[in-house]
Order: C-alpha cells, then structure tokens, then sequence
C-alpha cells in the first residue's frame, strides 16, 4: 500500500514554471550533475510511486516541463562540454548546455550552432527533446538535424548510444519526443562553419499577409534566416501587414574585421539602451504598455518606422543581435506578470497558409484578444517521428493571461487551432500551454502517436517519465 | 460562484464545520481532499458532492489524526492527487464532556492528541511546504473556549488554547513568505458536538460557519472569530479578572 513508502524530503519542493509564467506547479527538484545522480533520483522516485519530469533551463513558454507534484529532473547543472573537435566543427555536451554556453566556446575557432532557437538560455538536452527550430528552419531543419549521438538514460537504468544508423526509430522518435521515452544524458552535435561574427540582414515590410508570405518564400532559397513580425493589431486590407528580415552569414572576404566579430566579447549584447537606460530595468518601463492601447501603439509604431525609414535597408548585425532578440530585453517575460503569457504556433502548408492565418488573426481581433508579438517563418519537413513541421509556414502569436481573460483565451487557442488541423497543419508543442489535446492528436494521420507509444511501452513501460503537457497532447 | 482556492484539504471532514467547509469549497469549484477516520462517511459525501458537480471534485483519504506517522506521505499523495494544493484546513477536533468532579487524563489525552497533536503533525509539513513555496493558506480551526480556562473543560480549553498559540507561531514564522495562517474561533456552532447541550447562546449552522470562515480564510486574516460577533464576547470574557471569573459558572 502506498501509504507504507516513505515521503519524499520536504527541503526538495519547489514552485516550477514555465517561461511564460502562466504555467507552474510544486515539484521535487533534484539537480544531478552526473549519470549515477539521475539514476539515484529515477529510483527515488520510482520507489515512492511518482513520476519523473524532465527539464533544462525551463525555456520552454508552458507546460512542457512541469508535472505538478512529481520529482523534477533538471538537468541545468550537468552542463559540462566534454569534447571540442575544431576541425570539424563537432561537439560532445551534456545535456544541460545552453546555446550560450555553446556558441561562447566555439565562436571564436569560427563555428556557430547550426540551429539557433530566439533566446541563447535553453538548454541542449532540452532543445532536442522539444526538437526546436530557429529562423533558418527552410535552410538548415531543426535541431535534431544536426545531432549526431545521443546517449540516453533509460528509466530501467540501462545507458544506450543511438545515433540515425544504429537505431533511427529510437533516435527519430526521442528527439521530439517530449522527454518521455529517456533522459538525455549527452549529444553529439554538428556546428557549422562561420567566417564573420556578422549577418548582411536586409530588413522589408509588406503591406498585407500574401506580401508578407509571398516575400518570405521568395527570399527562402537567397537568404539561411528568414523572420517576419506581424502587426496583429491591424485590421481590414492592412490585416497581416508587417516587417520581414533575411539575413546571410557575411563571407570572409566581405569582413575585414572578421576575426575581431569572431571574440565571444564582440557579440555582447549591450547592456544599455542608447547608451543610458539599463536594459536590465526596461522591462518596468514597458509594464505599462503592456495592455491592448499600449501595445496597438507600440505595434503601430514599429510598422511605421519600419515601412519607412527601415524599409529595404541593408545593415550588418552581429550573429547574437540578430539571433536572440528575445535576450534584448533582459526579463522581458516579466512585463506580463502577474498573470503570464501563452504562445501559440501552428504550422500551414503553404497553399493553405494564407487563408489560415488570415483567420486566425481575424479571430483574436473578434474575441477582443489580439496577439500582442506574432511572428511569421518559414518551415520544411524533418524526419523526426513527432515532427511539426511542414512544407509551409508557421505563425506565433503571443497573448498575455489574465484573471479574468484566461478561460476566453483558452478557448480562443482551440478556435485558432482547428483552421490548422483541417489544414493538415501542425503545432508546436515546445511553446504550447493551452491546446486541447484532441486537436494536436489530429494532426498526426498517419499512426505516428501509435508508433510512439509503442516505443515508450518499451523504453518506459512503468510510465516513470511524464509531463504536463505530455499528459495533455501526447498520452493522455 | 467565484473560486477562492483551486485545491483544498481539509482534514476532520466527515462531519460537522470540516464536512460544510468541504462541501463549500466543492461548490465554488475547488477540488478537494477530505481526510478523516470514518472512511464510509466520507465516501457519503465525497459521492454527493462528485455528484452534483458532474465530475470527480472530492478525493476522500480514510486517516485517523492519532497516525501521526503516516502524515508526511499521505500529504504528499494527497496533494499529488488534487495536482496541487493551496488551502490546508485542519477541522478535526473532539470536546469530551467531563463533569465538575471528573479528572480523566484518558480522556484528556485524547483531546490534546486530536485537537493539538493531530493539528501539528498535519500542519507542520505543511508550513514546510508553503514556506518553500511561498504560498498557500493554513486554517486551524480552534474554539472561543481556547481564550479562557474554564472549570468545565480544562483540557479541551487547553487544546484549543495550545492550537492557538502554535497556529500564531506559525503564521510568525511563514507569514513573512507569504504564506496565510488563519487561527479560526468560532463560537456555538450547530454541530454533532455541541449536539447534548441545551439552550445555547448564538448558534449558527455548520453551513453558514463555513462560509465565514471560507471569506476569511480567502482574505488571509490572522484570526475569524465566527460569527464575529464572538471578538467582542471574547473581550469581555478575557477581560474578567481571574478572582471574579474562578466563581462564574461558564
């Protein structure tokens, strides 16, 4: 009977979040820094009869890394990069590596992440497990692409080495796996070659959404980043309108400076705004805008400065200026205390896109809830088992939760997503908070969710290692 | 109705205040915990209010407050079964009628452990808990009777005197994180306990009990006196000298 196992130390409880902050729960937090602690750790808690969540840096904007009351497994402090091979650009790193800590040590030998995700705090082990993607995903795929190994601890205590040759089904199945069929416990990752610690960006806006999409997929093939912003407040024929930007690595002989932009200390991002305001504190300045007046204002603004004066610009950025914005502002997720925020992301086929998004935005402006950040990318297909992507593009909207909002927004999600699934759309589960699990199990036709389970039956059996938003979208 | 509190425990729910607080805390749309001895009962009300709500919104959790040992993995499982915890009542109590001329240390023994003990094992991880995660409201329930040592009920005036002040210290402790610890006194309540007494000043029901005690417990006060009317009973009863109150038959 369980009431006959022992309780688990009370010191280890924590409030855990999310990075939006809407979602967080009480979880027994253990911080191993090596393979013998995680094995301790999976026994403990299979001993007491409670599962295991996985977590990296907690990046992740809802539930993807919360389990309300089980043992939390964060694995931020195994963080060690055991191997640096200059000459072909590949890495060996625990799991808890940042892509700070990544691209920190390798920049200057002239490598950078292949995959790069919009802030540098999330953890590798993390990244791959939620098989994230970043402005290059047309060119360069997800994350999962460019690794190489992985080493995984399974729940039975059994270490095992997969890599796409020796089993693709585990290997394709774990990466995006949500965590759940074995605990990462080291990558090897492929980085690539850069000669400048600079991007040429060139900087467009369009008037409408099929500007914007049609711009976006003309520049796929030119440029490795493409990033659109979506002014999600505009509404009737400037519905979608919006900034774009595309961005190349500059070559070598385009960079004179190049081996000085290659010093980690080059890519700084500045600490100060104009010089004067500490970025640390810009978060408090822009609390009070961050409600409907303000950020209409502030989305207006930017479209305008940026269809005109910043309209068909070309300048160069450094790799972390343009990769991180969301680092930019230091804390920025605050702003929408206390309530937090949710994003949504849904994948289109191309032919479909238009008309989808078109909808949704229509939809939030209807509810009385528009997204207060939208942005726009470009995606192809992976080979990942649990893959999101798709042929087409994905749009991201970011809605702040409130009190008294939180059940009309959790509704609006589902009304969002729906257009996707008929679509034959997909979603994003890294980011996800709020999506009804019938919607994103229709996105999967094919027995991809059965193949799934299958492999967890084997690699887990016991169901050791869960989520909240595993529990919600992927075995409920 | 407005929920107050997403997942609530409230130990001592079989019957009286404990059971109207459970059943409240459900109808607001609060899951919630009922812990007590008598298993069968509880699933009585657990079905009743799982029924009217039309989804599972009461667990019940058959423990007697004597099992000090069980505590700390029974609290985590319950908690582990709402998917969180925010509320912690401690209702369980027991008012053994003693005569003038009795002297029954079993009986006062089973009182300081039900009342006081029980209460401690309970809601000290408790605290541990809310005070890590600052957050979280404690309630004890404790009695009018606790203020005054009286010549009808020295044990059980002690028990709730004791409660009291362990409850105050408490809230001195995780207070300053955050955390709420409401010390509750309610006066005469309509209630299997007060069941043989005849004649009883400003009676409530166990219903309208709770949700005072609910409003408060949702404005963290540090001490409800139920109905409040009872503080400035209280007042007067306290402020009677010892000399004068050793010869009032209260």
């Amino acid at each position: 009977m369980s009431r006959m196992r022992d309780a688990l130390p009370g010191r280890q409880v924590e409030w855990v979040e999310g990075w939006g902050r809407a979602a967080g729960a009480a979880g027994y937090v253990y911080r191993p820094t090596n393979v013998g602690q995680i094995r301790e750790v999976l026994e403990l808690a299979r001993s007491r009869g409670v599962p295991v969540v996985l977590r990296g840096a907690g990046r992740s904007y809802g539930d993807a890394a919360l389990l309300a009351e089980a043992v939390v497994l964060d694995l931020s402090e195994m963080n060690r990069i055991l191997g640096w091979d200059a000459s072909n650009g590949v890495a060996q790193v625990e799991p808890g590596v940042t892509f700070h800590d990544l691209w920190r040590s390798v920049l200057a030998d002239g490598w950078w992440p292949e995959v790069v995700t919009g802030t540098m705090t999330p953890t590798l082990g993390g990244g791959l497990a939620m098989n994230v993607h970043g402005k290059n995903n047309w060119t360069r795929g997800t994350l999962g692409e460019h690794c190489l190994e992985l080493t995984m601890l399974l729940p039975s205590g059994e270490l095992r080495t997969v890599t796409p040759e020796t089993d693709g089904e585990l290997f394709h199945a774990v990466i995006g796996g949500f965590g759940q069929l074995g605990v990462i416990v080291g990558a090897r990752v492929r980085l690539k070659r850069v000669h400048s610690g600079r991007l040429e960006v060139h900087a467009v806006a369009a008037q409408d959404l099929a500007t914007m999409l049609r711009l976006a997929d003309d520049a796929k093939n030119r440029w490795e980043y493409v990033v659109g912003w979506i002014d999600a407040f505009a509404s009737g024929g400037r519905s979608g309108r919006g900034l774009l930007h595309f961005a190349n690595h500059v070559k070598a002989d385009e960079d004179p400076a190049a081996q000085e932009s290659l010093r980690a200390e080059a890519q700084d991002l500045p600490a100060r705004l104009a010089g004067v305001v500490p970025k640390a504190l810009l978060w408090r300045f822009l609390k009070p805008l961050t409600n409907r007046p303000g950020m209409r204002l502030i989305n207006a603004v930017k479209f305008r400065l940026g269809s005109t004066i910043g309209n068909d610009k070309r300048y160069r950025q450094t790799l972390a200026e343009f990769s991180f914005l969301l680092d930019y502002v230091p804390n920025w997720e605050r702003v929408y205390l206390p309530g937090g925020l949710i994003q949504h992301q849904s994948f289109v086929p191309v032919a479909e896109a238009e008309g989808v998004f078109a909808r949704q935005l229509e939809l939030c402006r209807r509810a009385g809830l528009p997204s207060f950040l939208a942005v726009l990318k470009r995606h192809r297909p992976d080979p990942f088992l649990l893959t999101h992507a798709v042929d087409g593009f994905s749009l991201a909207l970011d809605f702040p939760v409130t009190a008294s909002n939180r059940d009309r927004l959790w509704r609006l999600v589902a009304d969002l997503a729906e257009p996707v699934v008929e679509a034959g759309g997909r979603f994003y589960p890294a980011k996800d908070a709020a999506l009804p699990g019938e919607l994103y199990r229709a996105t999967f036709r094919d027995g991809q969710l059965e193949r799934f389970a299958a492999i967890k039956e084997r690699t887990d059996p016991g169901r050791l290692l869960r989520s909240a938003l595993a529990d919600r979208l992927l075995l409920p | 109705m407005t929920r107050r509190f997403a997942h609530a425990l409230v130990i001592g729910a079989s019957s009286g205040i404990g059971e109207a607080l459970a059943r409240h805390l459900a109808s607001e749309g609060t899951r919630v915990a009922l812990v007590a001895r008598r298993g069968e009962r509880l699933a009585e009300i657990a079905g009743d209010i799982n029924r009217a709500a039309g989804e599972e919104r009461a667990l019940t959790f058959a423990h007697d407050v004597c099992h000090r040992d069980e505590v700390p993995v029974l609290l985590q499982e319950i908690a582990r079964a709402l998917g969180g915890l925010d509320l912690v009542i401690y209702s369980s109590g027991v008012g053994h009628p003693v005569s003038f001329t009795e002297y029954s240390t079993d009986k006062d023994v089973d009182m300081i452990e039900v009342n006081l003990l029980g209460a401690m094992a309970w809601l000290n991880p408790t605290a541990e808990r809310f005070w890590r995660l600052q957050q979280g409201t404690i309630v004890g329930i404790g009695s009018v009777a606790g203020d005054r040592g009286r010549s009808g009920a020295p044990a059980y005036n002690t028990s709730k005197a004791a409660l009291h002040t362990y409850l105050e210290a408490l809230r001195n402790r995780v207070g300053r994180r955050g955390v709420k610890v409401v010390t509750v006194k309610p006066g005469f309540v309509d209630t299997p306990m007060v069941a043989d007494f005849k004649n009883l000043p400003m009676v409530v029901s166990a219903d309208r009990a709770a949700a005072i005690i609910l409003r408060k417990a949702g404005r963290g006060v540090s001490t409800a006196y139920v109905p409040a009317r009872w503080r400035l009973v209280s007042l007067v009863v306290r402020s009677i000298p010892s000399f004068i109150f050793k010869y009032l038959k209260v």
